[in-house]
């Protein structure tokens, strides 16, 4: 065996040590991201262990051996030593290089805003492959999800098709949330008036534990969902059953359900409006508010108008020309740029 | 209708149903105190002992009796923020499946808020100035800190925030928001009531203190050290006090801001903190956390400090690396700086910012580890006493670099996407604030105990106390760690998967062993004052110290020296005693001194007053308090008696009374 395989084998090995005794989903995750993450942690764990285990060590000999009364040597007056203090900050050094190195390499690769390029280590996205958007708001408290593709909505259970990419757009309607599935990937807040994204897959059929990781009142102990990773088949049977639900998730039915409440049911809505989960991120819902998207495209068309000159300058009636330039700034990235 | 207008105006938003009487848990501990403060009052009149305690302790501006003082209001607050963590650790024990705990959320969001709060403004930022207030002056060789007043005042604030913390126990409710109180939670939509007012009006009153006493301790150590002790000649927790200090007066106006935006938009509806009107959530988690990370480092660079003296004490040796140690307090004091985002990787932000922020705090892990080296070689062929602070500082050591290595875990941003808010990080900043700071700061009281109060603390009480400390500390967070990577996250109030219960209950457990080390602790104080006689230090230098502290009697006279030494060396009094240095017993000179007043309690009464007025919407107390605030501090600049002269013959009186002591004792 190559020495190399056998050194990737050691993650594995130690997780495999530690899940004997209990349940521990951090270390035997079944999405490729959070499998990641584990071998990332326990690789950092490993490096550490270097500095960490002498220290120990010798701090126990050191206490053992030049105790009073045991006659070691004793030298009252050796406080400095070049070569001691070059290993003293250079062996830390080095770990922190190594660290350093693999956190900036780790920590691009597994950016939650990055869309996959594997679905696991020996497998990249097959061509032509979408990823299954899946819209989120976190409430006081459960969690409502929206399918656009699908056009359904679930409060408080969440289902996927094994090893199809997902990607999660992430909002709030008011508390700070955070939205985690450990099984799957690492958390990601959710917040009011912003969007925030994950990217993830799930490789094993299962039932998984998911809930908010982030305190955000009353109700938060209770705000859990389960997630189901499902087969191509079963997924269609689980949309179908949410198809055949008797409910619709209108603007009315949804200002019902953003009142506090706490320890949802499931619920299912066969249908969802469509335009429902941009107003809530851009918390216009009420007729006549101004969403936060169209404010900011208006502040960068003012900003641009500053730097281009005053507008007044601009002949009157250029209203089309004020349009045009609108809907080129909204056509434009508004990700992290605007919603961030 | 006029006369309801009126009850507001006094009232404000205080009415009789804002007292908890149908919490039993609360009416319990209100009469538990209540009966126990009426002893302690009682025991205080039968002893007629209320005039000392007013002119010798309460209006002191002795930088020593501050100090104590400062120890005394957080052991207090630890027994407080403690019975926190036990309330929570049975909850968790028992919530599990289909129990419900016998807390119900609005009440257990209340104890881990509270907790937080008193654990770190109340008790470890009070112990650390505590500890600095009465060693930093005998140690660089001066009377007394540089504003002598305003010491006195700074205590008072820290504890008029502490009195309005208790207040809340007892009069309304405290926050349930988490310690740091984010927003939109700790907004006037989600939190309606006084709360989350509580928590900002004690920050505030607390927050002046601390500040304050940041500066007069920065000033304290850059102008007032002994002729000859430069800045590399300096004691190393002299040098932590100093950037630990310089960190304070950098990092507490940004909270104070910080509340002050919360309580705006609390108070006068503006849009700092809101998802609308263009505020931002994202900002006031940034500016908490800038000053967040600091204070980090506030607690535990004094705590690196007291080991560092313990060390070398107890090995009898000069400290190895002194000049690296120094660099390594400064390189930490700077970074500290620039670390904060790591508190929130998962807020969003791009790859590019998350792995800066993260390698920034791995780096700190640099110094950090050269300083765990300084102190393992300074052990290094020496004559270990195995005395209670180095034990205290052995378990620090083992215990704190298990910490420092899941610190840096939660540093790399992939694996903190998977660790952040769970049970592991509440297991990790406990790791390193109990086995650091806590630790730190048992140490420093066992170790600078018989300079304070003449005697040395039962060293078997102290070995009782660490054990169960050390052991009760493993035993209790252990399991979270565990818990952590099962994917459990923090502020739970119930769980619905059994297989946790067995970890909560190992926890719940340790916490247990921790309460005996704390009842050990206790009991040791009374223990100790009972066998004094036996535990008296005469010589004023019972562990062989180095530095200037152990020079002057146990415990030092008012004035501290009665001639300013001079240092030639960086352990001083190791230096003064190996060249057969000789105390001198005549030619004293008067000394000028700083006297009492009872301005800085005062003032800081009217201003418990006002916080709480500003809690309950009681406006026209506010107002009224206010204003004799401002008129007592005025009124306190009209003071020109501050000061007077201890006559020679008082000087030589008190000096020749130590040199019988010290010829008894050969």
């Amino acid at each position: 065996m190559h020495l190399f395989k056998f050194l990737r084998l050691i993650p594995v090995l130690i997780a495999a040590a530690l899940m004997s005794g209990c349940d521990l989903v951090l270390m035997s995750p079944s999405g490729d991201i959070a499998a990641q993450q584990r071998d990332l942690i326990l690789w950092a764990t490993f490096l550490m262990l270097l500095v960490i285990v002498p220290v120990i060590i010798l701090t126990l000999v050191f206490a053992f051996r030049y105790r009073a009364g045991r006659n070691a040597t004793y030298k009252p007056d050796w406080d400095h030593s070049t070569v001691l203090e070059l290993v003293i900050w250079g062996a830390p050094l080095m770990i922190i290089i190594a660290l350093g190195a693999m956190t900036w390499v780790s920590t691009h690769k597994l950016d939650p805003y990055r869309p996959l390029e594997r679905i696991d280590a020996n497998r990249p996205v097959p061509e032509g492959v979408e990823p299954l958007v899946i819209e989120v708001v976190s409430l006081d408290w459960k969690w409502l999800f929206f399918y656009p593709e699908q056009n359904v909505a679930v409060v408080n259970e969440l289902a996927a098709p094994v090893d199809r990419p997902i990607r999660f757009k992430i909002t709030s309607e008011g508390a700070m949330n955070s939205f985690f599935i450990p099984a799957l990937a690492g958390q990601i807040y959710s917040m009011a008036g912003m969007e925030t994204k994950l990217h993830a897959v799930i490789n094993e059929v299962g039932v998984y534990d998911g809930f908010s990781a982030n305190y955000s009142g009353a109700g938060f102990s209770d705000m859990r969902f389960k997630f189901h990773g499902l087969s191509d088949e079963d997924f269609d049977a689980w949309i179908a059953k949410v198809k055949a639900s008797p409910n619709a998730l209108t603007r009315d039915v949804y200002r019902e359900l953003e009142q506090p409440s706490q320890a949802n049911p499931v619920t299912y809505y066969a249908s969802a409006d469509e335009t429902l989960y941009h107003d809530i991120l851009n918390r216009c819902l009420e007729s006549g508010d101004v969403c936060m998207d169209e404010m900011m495209a208006f502040t960068e068309l003012g900003l641009t108008m500053c730097i281009a000159g005053d507008p007044r300058d601009r002949e009157a009636g250029s209203e089309k020309e004020v349009r045009e330039l609108l809907d080129l700034t909204m056509a434009g990235d508004n990700g992290r740029s605007l919603n961030q | 209708m006029s006369e309801l207008d009126l009850t507001k105006l006094i009232f404000g938003r205080l009415t009789l149903e804002s007292i908890p009487y149908h919490e039993p848990i609360l009416i319990v501990t209100f009469v538990m105190v209540a009966l126990g403060g009426l002893a302690l009052l009682g025991f205080i009149t039968y002893k007629k002992a209320w005039g000392y305690l007013w002119s010798e302790w309460f209006t002191s501006i002795d930088h020593k009796k501050i100090g104590i003082m400062y120890m005394v209001l957080a052991i207090v607050m630890l027994l407080r923020g403690f019975s926190d963590a036990i309330l929570m650790r049975i909850q968790q024990a028992w919530a599990v499946g289909d129990a419900a705990g016998y807390l119900p959320p609005d009440h257990y969001d209340q104890i881990f808020t509270a907790h937080g709060v008193i654990m770190i403004f109340f008790v470890a930022m009070p112990m650390i100035t505590g500890i600095m207030n009465y060693v930093v002056p005998l140690q660089i060789g001066a009377r007394d800190v540089a504003f002598p007043f305003l010491n006195n005042f700074s205590f008072w604030m820290t504890t008029s925030g502490a009195v309005l913390v208790m207040a809340s126990l007892f009069v309304g409710e405290f926050a349930k928001t988490g310690w740091l109180a984010y927003p939109p939670v700790s907004g006037i939509i989600k939190s309606p009531g006084v709360g989350v007012d509580y928590y900002i009006w004690s920050l505030q009153l607390a927050g002046v203190g601390t500040l304050l006493s940041g500066v007069n301790l920065l000033v304290t150590i850059v102008k007032m050290r002994a002729p000859g002790m430069s800045l590399m000649r300096m004691p190393v927790f002299s040098w932590t006090a100093l950037c630990t200090n310089v960190l304070i007066v950098a990092a507490f106006p940004v909270l104070t801001a910080v509340l002050a935006m919360l309580a705006l938009d609390r108070y006068l509806g503006t849009a700092f903190f809101t998802s609308d009107l263009g505020g931002n959530v994202m900002m006031y988690i940034n500016l908490i956390w800038i000053w967040g990370h600091p204070e980090v480092y506030i607690l535990v660079l004094p705590a690196f400090g007291v080991f560092s003296e313990i060390v070398s004490t107890f090995s009898r040796k000069r400290l190895f690396g002194y000049a690296s140690m120094v660099y390594a307090t400064v390189v930490i004091t700077v970074l500290s700086y620039l670390v904060w985002l790591h508190h929130f990787f998962t807020m969003g932000s791009g790859p590019t910012v998350n792995s800066f922020f993260g390698i920034t705090t791995m780096i700190i892990s640099i110094p950090t580890g050269a300083k765990v080296f300084n102190w393992l070689f300074t052990m290094y062929r020496g004559r270990i006493e195995m005395e209670v602070p180095m034990l205290w500082t052995l378990g620090f050591i083992i215990t704190f670099v298990i910490g420092g290595m899941t610190g840096v875990l939660l540093a790399v941003p992939p694996a903190d996407f998977v660790l952040h808010n769970s049970l592991f990080l509440v297991a990790h900043f406990h790791n390193v604030i109990i086995g650091g700071v806590l630790f730190g700061m048992f140490a420093g009281i066992t170790y600078w105990y018989p300079k304070a109060f003449g005697y040395k603390l039962d060293p078997f009480w102290g070995k009782m106390s660490f054990w169960f400390w050390t052991i009760g500390f493993y035993f209790a967070f252990m399991p979270l760690y565990v818990l952590g990577l099962m994917g459990v996250t923090r502020r739970m109030n119930h769980f619905d998967d059994p297989s946790v219960q067995i970890w909560f209950i190992i926890a719940a457990f340790g916490a247990f062993l921790i309460a005996i080390g704390i009842a050990s602790f206790l009991i040791q104080l009374v223990v100790s004052y009972r066998r004094r006689d036996e535990l008296r230090d005469e010589t004023g230098d019972p562990w062989h110290g180095r530095t200037l502290e152990w020079s002057t009697s146990s415990p030092p006279p008012y004035y501290n020296f009665a001639f300013t030494p001079r240092v030639h060396d960086m352990d001083a009094w190791w230096q003064m005693k190996e060249h057969g240095y000789k105390r001198p017993e005549e030619g004293f000179l008067p000394i000028h001194m700083p006297k009492n007043t009872g301005a800085g309690i005062i003032l800081a009464g009217i201003a418990t007053v006002l916080g709480f007025a500003l809690i309950w919407h009681m406006w026209l107390l506010a107002g009224i308090s206010f204003l004799a605030l401002l008129a007592v501090a005025i009124g306190h600049t009209f003071n020109y008696d501050r000061d007077y002269h201890i006559p020679a013959d008082e000087v030589a009186g008190i000096e020749a009374n130590r040199t019988r002591m010290l010829a008894n004792h050969v």
